[in-house]
């Protein structure tokens, strides 16, 4: 049961906003001492047991380096942001014509998750596109319908352009064969003796990732209802 | 035939340039930390193999003790927010192209290496996706440079300052696989997996049961830990592996594939996922900002639990080929 204090390591270093590549190595190191520890054992076995933890540690992160291989591809996407690859994507969002809050988040969504399963991640993001851009985006495709608008419903607006951001990132980046997530269950399932391509990984992102455009197009389909519901003027809702 | 380890040397160059550059960079008042992160990198790429398990421990742990006292961002030189506008107005569309070289060639030359006989003797089939993508990058930065004629130097600043951005979190999941691979010898899979067996009867007969106690697991330990990279290793070798995979039979390309998306509806729930979840809430102001459950969260979670359902459905009926 002592090894189990590595896990709790983790779970209180992570809640205590440590350094989490510190918590990862105390983690490990707890891990290796808690199940070398005995009533019997001194300073010297304990001594030998972190050191062949650290060992064992080094031999994987030496195995598991492909996982890091990933951030090569940052010369093509630095190169081609230096010349306007993300003023690209901007200009190219502020184009979409959409009537309602729930079908310009949409759209976003939707291009989003396909630039994501491309490898594309840093098409999008919090300060580089849902602040400066989708949300008031939303916003104003609402008030060019209702008017000013009461600030409940301005804050629902803009938390649902950072949860589109996000949800479209989350289930369209595991399609991308390359990214760390995926090379991370490869690793995972190499220490265990299990091969796999990354290919047969990504391509089982699929479905769940069709399961998130289906669900949340409902949602914001249903958003545009609530709005609809909450801010239509009483003379036009008959 | 191009292997891994050539591709070992070429990134390992990559990061040894970085690494030189950030020394270089007298606007970083950290830079002797860059230089030394970046440094150590580069050399378990270019010498990883050479340094014995225990030297390659004691770099892992230099890397952690340098990014535990703090790297800092350099200023490299780039283009100004008007020429970047000016440029995207001018060239087009076309931007995107050399992005989707990447995973065109990364697909193209997984496929040729392993369905013909001279893809197999030009590439590893064995590491075929690993070794495209990264020729899939080199094409796409020569195809950019053709066009683009910035100076010679320019990939490198430009991968500089988004690395730099990264930071430390850059080889988080490298960090967390080995991770894994400690509490794999030192069997804490077995004891979660003992813990989970004693209060849920029937995990070990169940396909049902067992799908259902991965992913609900996986989702509630991300939720605690921020992270679901963190929480893979340790749910997959405690419930994943033993239950879902070896007794009842799932594939564990699949099982682990739809297991880490489970943990990714827990990411959408919990204020422990900073960059996510309470960024966004700061950048556009949101009253509730600093409450647990703010309303980027209260928006996520709506569509988190379906989908966590539906991932729970998706396992239970793909994961199990025969």
């Amino acid at each position: 049961m002592l090894v189990l204090l590595g896990i709790g390591v983790v779970v209180l270093g992570f809640v205590l906003r440590a350094n989490p590549l510190l918590v990862v190595m105390a983690a490990a190191l707890t891990t290796g001492l808690a199940a070398a520890w005995t009533p019997e054992a001194d300073v010297q076995i304990m001594y030998a047991a972190a050191l062949s933890t650290l060992a064992a540690f080094g031999k994987a992160f030496n195995d598991n380096r492909y996982v890091s291989i990933v951030w090569f591809v940052l010369l093509a996407i630095g190169l081609l942001e230096r010349a306007g690859l993300q003023d690209r994507a901007r200009i190219l969002i502020s184009r979409v014509k959409a009537a309602t809050v729930g079908r310009v988040l949409w759209v976003y969504f939707v291009i989003r998750q396909l630039a994501a399963a491309l490898g594309l991640t840093s098409l999008g993001g919090h300060p580089q596109m849902v602040r400066p851009l989708v949300a008031p985006m939303a916003e104003g495709a609402a008030e060019a319908k209702y008017g000013e608008l009461p600030d409940r419903e301005r804050f629902l607006i803009r938390s649902h352009a950072a949860a589109a951001d996000n949800i479209a990132l989350f289930f369209g980046e595991d399609i991308f064969i390359a990214i760390a997530s995926i090379l991370l269950i490869k690793g995972f399932l190499e220490q265990s003796g299990i091969i796999v391509e990354p290919l047969q990984l990504s391509v089982w992102a699929i479905p769940t990732a069709i399961a998130a455009l289906a669900i949340h197009s409902t949602r914001l389909w249903l958003l545009d209802r609530r709005l609809k519901r909450v801010l239509a003027k009483p003379e036009a809702a008959q | 035939m191009i292997t891994l380890a050539h591709i070992y040397i070429l990134v390992g160059a990559f990061f040894a340039a970085v690494s030189i550059l950030s020394a270089l960079d007298a606007t970083n008042p950290r830079r002797l930390s860059n230089f030394l992160f970046w440094g150590l990198l580069a050399t378990s790429f270019l010498a990883g193999a050479y340094l014995g398990d225990l030297g390659n421990g004691l770099l892992a742990l230099g890397l952690v003790i340098v990014a535990t006292v703090g790297l800092g961002q350099g200023k490299p030189a780039t283009t100004s927010p008007e020429e970047r506008r000016e440029s995207a107005m001018k060239r087009g569309n076309l931007l995107f192209l050399p992005a989707l070289i990447i995973p065109a060639v990364a697909l193209g030359g997984t496929l040729i290496a392993k369905e013909t006989d001279w893809g197999a003797r030009l590439i590893d089939p064995s590491q075929a996706t690993l070794i495209s993508l990264i020729l899939g990058a080199s094409i796409s930065v020569a195809v950019a440079m053709l066009w683009l004629r910035p100076p010679l130097i320019a990939p490198l600043h430009e991968a500089r300052r988004l690395l730099d951005a990264v930071g430390w979190a850059a080889i988080l999941p490298q960090m967390l696989a080995s991770l894994g691979a400690v509490f794999l010898v030192a069997g804490v899979g077995q004891q979660v997996g003992a813990l989970f067996s004693e209060y849920i009867p029937g995990l070990e007969e169940s396909r049902t049961l067992a799908v259902v106690a991965y992913c609900v697991g996986m989702a509630l330990f991300t939720i605690i830990m921020g992270n679901a990279f963190a929480a893979f290793p340790v749910m997959t070798a405690a419930v994943g592996l033993p239950f879902v995979v070896v007794a009842l039979g799932g594939d564990p390309a699949r099982v682990c594939a739809i297991g880490m998306l489970a943990g990714f509806c827990g990411t959408l729930m919990t204020p422990m996922a900073a960059n996510f979840n309470v960024v966004p809430a700061n950048l556009l102001e949101l009253p509730d900002r600093k409450s647990a459950l703010n309303g980027v969260i209260r928006a996520q979670i709506p569509t988190a639990i379906p989908l966590l359902i539906a991932n729970i459905l998706l396992m239970r009926f793909l994961a199990f080929p025969s």
